[in-house]
């Protein structure tokens, strides 16, 4: 039963996209936008003009619209509400049926929700804030390809965070000077090591080249301790065929982790290595370079906890979260905010971290988060206070720039997650008593009294740009 | 502090370089350190559990289960005799003691407590 009639020429979208009175399915997408208008343009007209954008909705009426049911198939603004202590923008809230999006394509929702949208000329600046993925839309992901649990009994490390150590210099060294790099980080009591985001596969270093040589320094490693070991194999390349013969050689060399950078490379890309690595029983590391490109601007682009969910769908077993205390930006509460959405199954809104909906992730498997970038031994308490102990904490710096080499930096970054972790267990205070526990424990390990010695003074203590939301009194 | 530079002192062939997990860089722990992490995993709902391997099989995953996981086993005198209980009748075995958490169906902790001979 059809009963409009084909009026050409241009609506407000108010008219068609605003819906105050709508009650969100649970099948359906939510998003909340951060919106900044053009001057005088209403905030309903303004949220609306995205709820259109971003779904069905162009800027003139068309008479195919006629054809289909797009009651059924619009997005809906829904909601505005205030921008706590910033009056030149506001939050928009949008529901969308869950048919606008193919499933298990985190590519076709950001395509729709971060399109043109985004170019908008009613709109100074917009950004995506939050997502809720109905379960329904969950479970048409593949997630994970091994998730917390299965990393943590394949590499047989329980109760702490595990260590890792990105190596340096980031560029330029050999293959063979690569693997000894990484042969007395693990010996020195590191669980992993880890290429660094930009190693790929230049000229002075071909990747087929380090994957042997760093293959020869886990074995090494692992018969010396007697622990399990990995190096984060970074397969990223040019085209995703090259990615797959990386990580094949990386299975043949029985590596147990491989690394990609989700953002550079892309989605689809990701979710293809997410996929091999399922059906091939390898870890996936995920890199997020670039991401700051997009979710450091308060005002316009994707909040990281946008992309956090996203790549949590599309697959990886660890994922970059920044440190709170590091050289990289952080804010704590909403660092805390992001942990939560990559390792717990439900996690309830919580506008304190910056969580807009509650995100029920079924059955999919958690992932690691990663604290990456200007950390050392003094912070290992705040880390694993932070960080509780699923997590890797890795110390590039903290572990290469130990005055008597990697091996005692990888030693004295051991012995402190070790120490505080026991501490934590004994019921102690880890920030309150960080001094005495770690000075307690160098007194057992000259390592770690050199590496409290060499990086005293070193603080990261700048202003945060991307703050959370929160009105000032 | 002393900052000359040392040797990092490891060998293939020196038992002592093993390392078995969580703490083992650490002093060895004694026996009220060892029921301080027995307290914590009790605390925590984990159900303990004693294991026990000859150190050559040491890189297993699966070792000797001594009798079954201590279900529901909140005294952690009972658990710490268990431990004494299993050393004494495996002389120079590695024993560890693990806390399953099995809401998460994973290992909350799992700790070697005595070195066996090597």
């Amino acid at each position: 039963m059809s009963t409009k009639k084909y009026d050409a020429g241009v609506k407000a979208y108010r008219e068609t996209y605003w819906d105050p009175g709508y009650t969100p399915k649970e099948t359906d997408l939510l998003a909340c936008f951060k919106i900044t208008p053009q001057e005088g343009v209403p905030r309903e007209e303004a949220a609306a003009a995205v709820a259109a954008e971003s779904s069905t909705g162009t800027w003139t009426t068309v008479w195919t619209d006629l054809l289909t049911d797009l009651e059924y198939y619009k997005g809906r603004a829904y909601r505005v509400e205030e921008v706590p202590g910033d009056d030149s923008c506001f939050y928009a809230f949008v529901a969308y049926p869950i048919d606008l999006f193919e499933e298990g394509s985190i590519v076709n929702v950001l395509t729709s929700l971060v399109g043109n949208v985004f170019g908008f000329k009613a709109i100074r600046a917009l950004r995506l804030e939050d997502i809720r993925f109905p379960l329904h839309y969950v479970l048409t992901c593949g997630g994970p390809p091994n998730g917390i649990t299965v990393e943590r009994d394949k590499m047989n490390k329980y109760g702490r965070p595990m260590l890792g150590c990105t190596i340096k210099p980031k560029l330029g060294l050999s293959a063979k000077n690569y693997g000894r790099a990484v042969y007395e980080c693990l010996r020195g009591g590191l669980d992993f090591t880890k290429d660094d985001e930009n190693v790929n596969s230049q000229p002075f270093m071909r990747w087929r080249h380090r994957f042997e040589f760093v293959a020869e320094a886990v074995k090494k490693a692992e018969a010396e301790t007697g622990e399990r070991k990995g190096h984060y194999l970074n397969v990223t390349a040019g085209t995703v065929e090259e990615m797959y013969k990386r990580a094949e050689f990386a299975k043949e060399l029985d590596m147990p982790i491989i690394m990609h950078d989700f953002f550079t490379a892309g989605f689809t890309a990701n979710t293809s290595l997410a996929n091999w690595c399922r059906d091939n029983g390898m870890l996936l590391h995920i890199h997020r370079a670039m991401h700051a490109v997009v979710d450091r601007n308060p005002y316009h682009g994707i909040h990281f906890r946008v992309l956090t969910k996203c790549l949590r769908l599309s697959g990886g077993d660890h994922l970059h979260s920044g440190t709170v205390v590091g050289k990289l930006e952080g804010d704590r509460e909403a660092t805390l905010g992001w942990i939560d959405l990559m390792r717990e199954r439900f996690i309830p809104e919580n506008r304190a971290r910056g969580i807009f909906f509650d995100q029920d992730f079924g059955h999919m498997p958690g992932m690691f988060p990663v604290a990456s970038g200007g950390i050392h031994v003094w912070h290992m308490p705040a880390l694993v206070s932070i960080f509780g102990d699923d997590a890797v904490l890795q110390f590039g710096g903290g572990t290469l720039g130990h005055p008597w080499g990697n091996a005692a930096g990888a030693a004295a970054n051991r012995v402190a997650v070790e120490a505080c972790v026991k501490a934590r267990n004994e019921g102690r205070h880890l920030e309150k008593e960080s001094r005495e526990i770690l000075t307690e424990a160098a007194k057992h390990s000259p390592e770690l009294a050199a590496a409290m010695e060499t990086w005293r003074e070193i603080k990261f203590e700048f202003d945060v740009v991307d703050k959370l939301d929160v009105a000032t009194a | 502090m002393d900052m000359t530079m040392r040797d990092y002192d490891s060998r293939m062939g020196d038992p002592a370089s093993k390392k078995f997990g969580t703490f083992s860089y650490l002093p060895e722990l004694d026996a009220a350190s060892v029921r301080k992490q027995v307290e914590y995993m009790v605390a925590k709902g984990w159900s303990c559990a004693v294991e026990h391997v000859e150190p050559a099989r040491a890189d297993n995953d699966y070792w000797y289960m001594w009798k079954l996981p201590m279900f529901g086993e909140r005294d952690v005198n009972t658990i710490m005799n268990e431990l004494t209980a299993c050393r004494n009748a495996n002389t120079g075995h590695h024993i560890r003691i693990i806390g399953y958490d099995n809401k998460r169906q994973t290992q909350g902790q799992s700790m070697v407590v005595y070195r066996g001979d090597t």
